[in-house]
């Protein structure tokens, strides 16, 4: 009998632990969005007096995977994301029953930095793609056959460029960073060559394999993702670069400094004018069933749209978000006050 | 002849002896390094910058109407009266230098001094002191991190204005500051009291070690007993056949698993299946309970293996049963042995952060939990989150938290070794 009650108490243990009311926002998502999220939930909760969220960094790919899983408590309730919802990952939501808002929150730059000893570099996406893909075509010309990319200094690639060999440090294939950066950086560069752009069209994986894959025979160096590990090697050792988002710029601007790319330089101004092309939006995505049911999402939407955070020298740009326009604002805002859920996009 | 052949094995000796020197010395001159460069860097994140603000709580702004109800109090305009009190710093600035205008770039600039919950601090103290509203008090506040690291000459001030995060006027006003003795360097408080933040000044480790108080407790309760009757069980009644025989390898082979393997396995079982709360104590001290149960089993184990058999057979030898032989008797002798494996099974997985980031366990969690089923983070996982912070303020908080974690290791260590020699028995 006693048995029996020892039992039956340990198995409902672990059902009370299902039910436990949850009185804290979960979010997860991307490491870049992570340290403007983190900022937005602690302002939050100190006004409020409501449990500050609770956030975990998963990457974008896994924060959508864990909050289209389905409903629930033990399901999050935000997902930070550094680049927009996929199709197939809309798709997962809608099948486990879950609406989704979405609100854009700001741009975010990669930059190109090195160490301020050294000179500014000039670059193109071209030059980058020459740099660091992993085939470039023979002769770094319109035409050429494919060939494993033999460039090992700056100068084998544009007479402009000094004769220092290449060495870039970045991070590793798990990053949303290097995923944009290889998209838009890399790919970027790629596209210039009409003959390779005209790949996408007859074959996609192969355009893929050619404008994105990042060459491994050594100047392209993986560094990690901790990006103050990057920070600290730029400064030993000045002829390298180092590929990470801009707020890290931001805050070691008496060391390094970020490169041009097409014409123009990684500033606050450039990125949110589109000028400074290595750049992407960032966005949040939040779960409209659960609204209401946890306490507290609501106020902290209107944290992260009020002006104070995201505007123009809101607490965000302290921080290197790259705010938007006034227009992107308001629309996005509506988002978030009118709880509009996106259905197609 | 002779003589050559024996002087050709003391060489040798003395080569041998030379070697192991050597190998010695590096092993120290590393863990010297280590340590020194930790320390190093560590220690300025024990103190902070503390500025001491003239503050007038105005009745007009906290409580018009004098009603001390606190919930109207927590919500009056907090920003309002810390942005008074901080302008009217900078304008005791500029009568000194006969500045008339100031512009709203040189406000923005100012306010960059003062930590950016200044307003909350004010809020805090009022609440506490609900008499001082309509007197004009001074607060001492936190500076932000870039005031803190200015003085802690951690900013590169010879390059370019334009390169660095403080601008020359920034630092005139610091130094009005310091002649005006408005700023204090002090006990970082706030690290030892507080969860963690975003803003540097703020960030503490309270809620780490909360956290990994609770980890290491449930993992005890849960791997201890269960460790110590296993070992017992296999040592002195099971069968010696081919299951236990089976059952000791597979022993063995857990205790060499890799951690991250127990995170997947306490992700499936104890998250997906039992549907325990993600990032609890909990959860993830369960894990760690299984990550240390084998090196606790097999230590065990080897205590109660080297209490002598003599002991074993006199108890008998009276008339004891096995069991009071093995309670009464073996297990006492044994009992220095298993909790020195114990002890340090327990460090290993108070440095662990693998399974834990499985379990939810690495995140930003601000507020201190309060019981194993709230969310919560643990040292190490702190320190892997403070050293990815773009901030500079938060590199001499991941080398203070470090510290923090090695003096916690230390201190098992040193309890683990202080057991055996106190209760160790020779034979």
């Amino acid at each position: 009998m006693k048995k029996r009650l020892i039992v039956i108490v340990f198995f409902n243990l672990f059902f009370i632990f299902n039910i436990i009311a949850r009185d804290q926002i979960y979010v997860v998502g991307s490491s870049t969005v992570y340290p403007f999220a983190t900022v937005v939930a602690e302002n939050f909760g100190n006004k409020t007096g409501i449990k500050v969220p609770k956030i975990e960094s998963t990457g974008s790919g896994g924060g959508m995977k864990l909050l289209c899983k389905g409903l629930g408590k033990s399901h999050p309730d935000i997902t930070n994301s550094s680049r927009r919802i996929k199709k197939s990952e809309l798709q997962n939501c809608k099948e486990n029953g879950v609406e989704l808002i979405e609100i854009k929150i700001g741009y975010d730059g990669i930059v190109l930095a090195n160490s301020k000893e050294s000179k500014v570099m000039n670059l193109t996406r071209k030059n980058l793609f020459l740099a660091l893909a992993k085939n470039v075509p023979e002769g770094n010309k319109e035409g050429g056959k494919l060939i494993p990319n033999p460039n090992k200094k700056w100068s084998d690639i544009s007479d402009q460029l000094p004769n220092t060999p290449i060495e870039v440090l970045g991070p590793p294939p798990t990053s949303g960073t290097r995923d944009a950066f290889q998209e838009l950086a890399i790919e970027g560069g790629c596209k210039t060559f009409p003959a390779l752009k005209a790949i996408k069209k007859q074959d996609k994986k192969k355009y893929k394999a050619t404008c994105r894959l990042i060459r491994e025979d050594g100047p392209f160096i993986e560094a990690g993702e901790n990006d103050n590990l990057i920070v600290k090697k730029l400064i030993e050792n000045p002829k390298a670069f180092g590929v990470f988002g801009f707020s890290f710029l931001l805050e070691n601007e008496d060391t390094l400094q970020g490169s041009i790319i097409d014409k123009a330089s990684p500033t606050f101004e450039n990125i949110s004018s589109k000028k400074y092309s290595v750049s992407r939006p960032l966005y949040i995505y939040v779960k409209l069933e659960h609204i209401n049911v946890i306490p507290g999402i609501k106020e902290f939407l209107i944290e992260f749209t009020s002006l104070d955070a995201w505007g123009p020298e809101g607490y965000l740009e302290e921080r290197g978000l790259i705010p938007m326009s006034a227009d992107e604002r308001s629309q996005f805002k509506k988002n978030a006050e009118q709880l509009i859920s996106l259905n197609k996009l | 002849m002779n003589k050559e052949f024996l002087n050709k094995r003391y060489k040798k000796e003395k080569r041998f002896i030379l070697i192991g020197r050597v190998a010695v010395s590096l092993t120290i001159i590393f863990l010297v390094i280590l340590l020194g460069s930790i320390l190093l860097r560590g220690i300025s994140g024990f103190y902070t910058t503390n500025i001491f603000l003239t503050t007038n709580l105005s009745q007009e702004i906290i409580d018009p109407e004098n009603k001390k109800n606190v919930e109207e109090i927590y919500k009056s305009s907090w920003r309002k009266i810390a942005r008074n009190s901080i302008y009217d710093v900078l304008s005791a600035f500029n009568k000194s230098k006969n500045i008339d205008k100031i512009s709203r770039k040189d406000k923005r600039d100012f306010l960059k001094l003062f930590s950016r919950s200044s307003e909350f601090y004010i809020r805090d103290f009022t609440l506490e002191n609900l008499d001082s509203i309509g007197k004009e008090v001074k607060i001492s506040i936190p500076s932000s991190s870039l005031v803190d690291q200015f003085l802690k000459g951690k900013i590169n001030i010879a390059v370019n204005e334009d390169d660095r995060p403080i601008n020359d006027k920034q630092i005139s006003w610091i130094n009005f500051m310091v002649e005006n003795k408005m700023i204090e360097r002090k006990f970082n408080i706030n690290f030892f009291y507080k969860g963690d933040s975003r803003n540097a000044e703020e960030a503490g480790i309270l809620g780490a070690i909360v956290g990994s108080f609770f980890v290491i407790l449930v993992a005890i309760i849960v791997a201890f007993p269960v460790g110590v009757m296993s070992a017992i069980y296999l040592e002195e009644f099971a069968p010696k056949n081919k299951i236990t025989n089976i059952i000791e390898v597979n022993i063995n082979n857990l205790a060499a698993v890799p951690s991250i393997v127990f995170g997947l396995l306490g992700l499936a079982i104890f998250l997906n299946f039992f549907g325990l709360p993600r990032s609890s104590p909990l959860a993830g001290g369960l894990v760690l309970a299984l990550m240390t149960l084998p090196t606790i089993i097999i230590s065990s184990r080897v205590a109660i293996k080297s209490v002598p058999p003599s002991i074993r057979e006199a108890a008998m030898g009276i008339g004891a049963s096995k069991m009071q032989s093995v309670f009464h008797h073996v297990i006492p002798l044994a009992v220095p042995g298993i909790l020195t494996g114990t002890i340090i099974g327990m460090a290993r997985a108070l440095g662990e952060t693998a399974p834990l980031l499985m379990m939810g366990m690495v995140a930003f969690i601000v507020d201190v939990p309060q019981s194993i089923t709230d969310p919560s983070t643990v040292l190490p996982a702190q320190i892997f989150l403070w050293s990815d912070q773009p901030e500079r303020g938060f590199e001499e908080k991941t080398a203070a938290a470090t510290i923090i974690l090695l003096v916690f290791l230390l201190t098992m260590n040193a309890l683990a070794v202080f057991l055996r020699y106190k209760y160790e028995r020779k034979w």
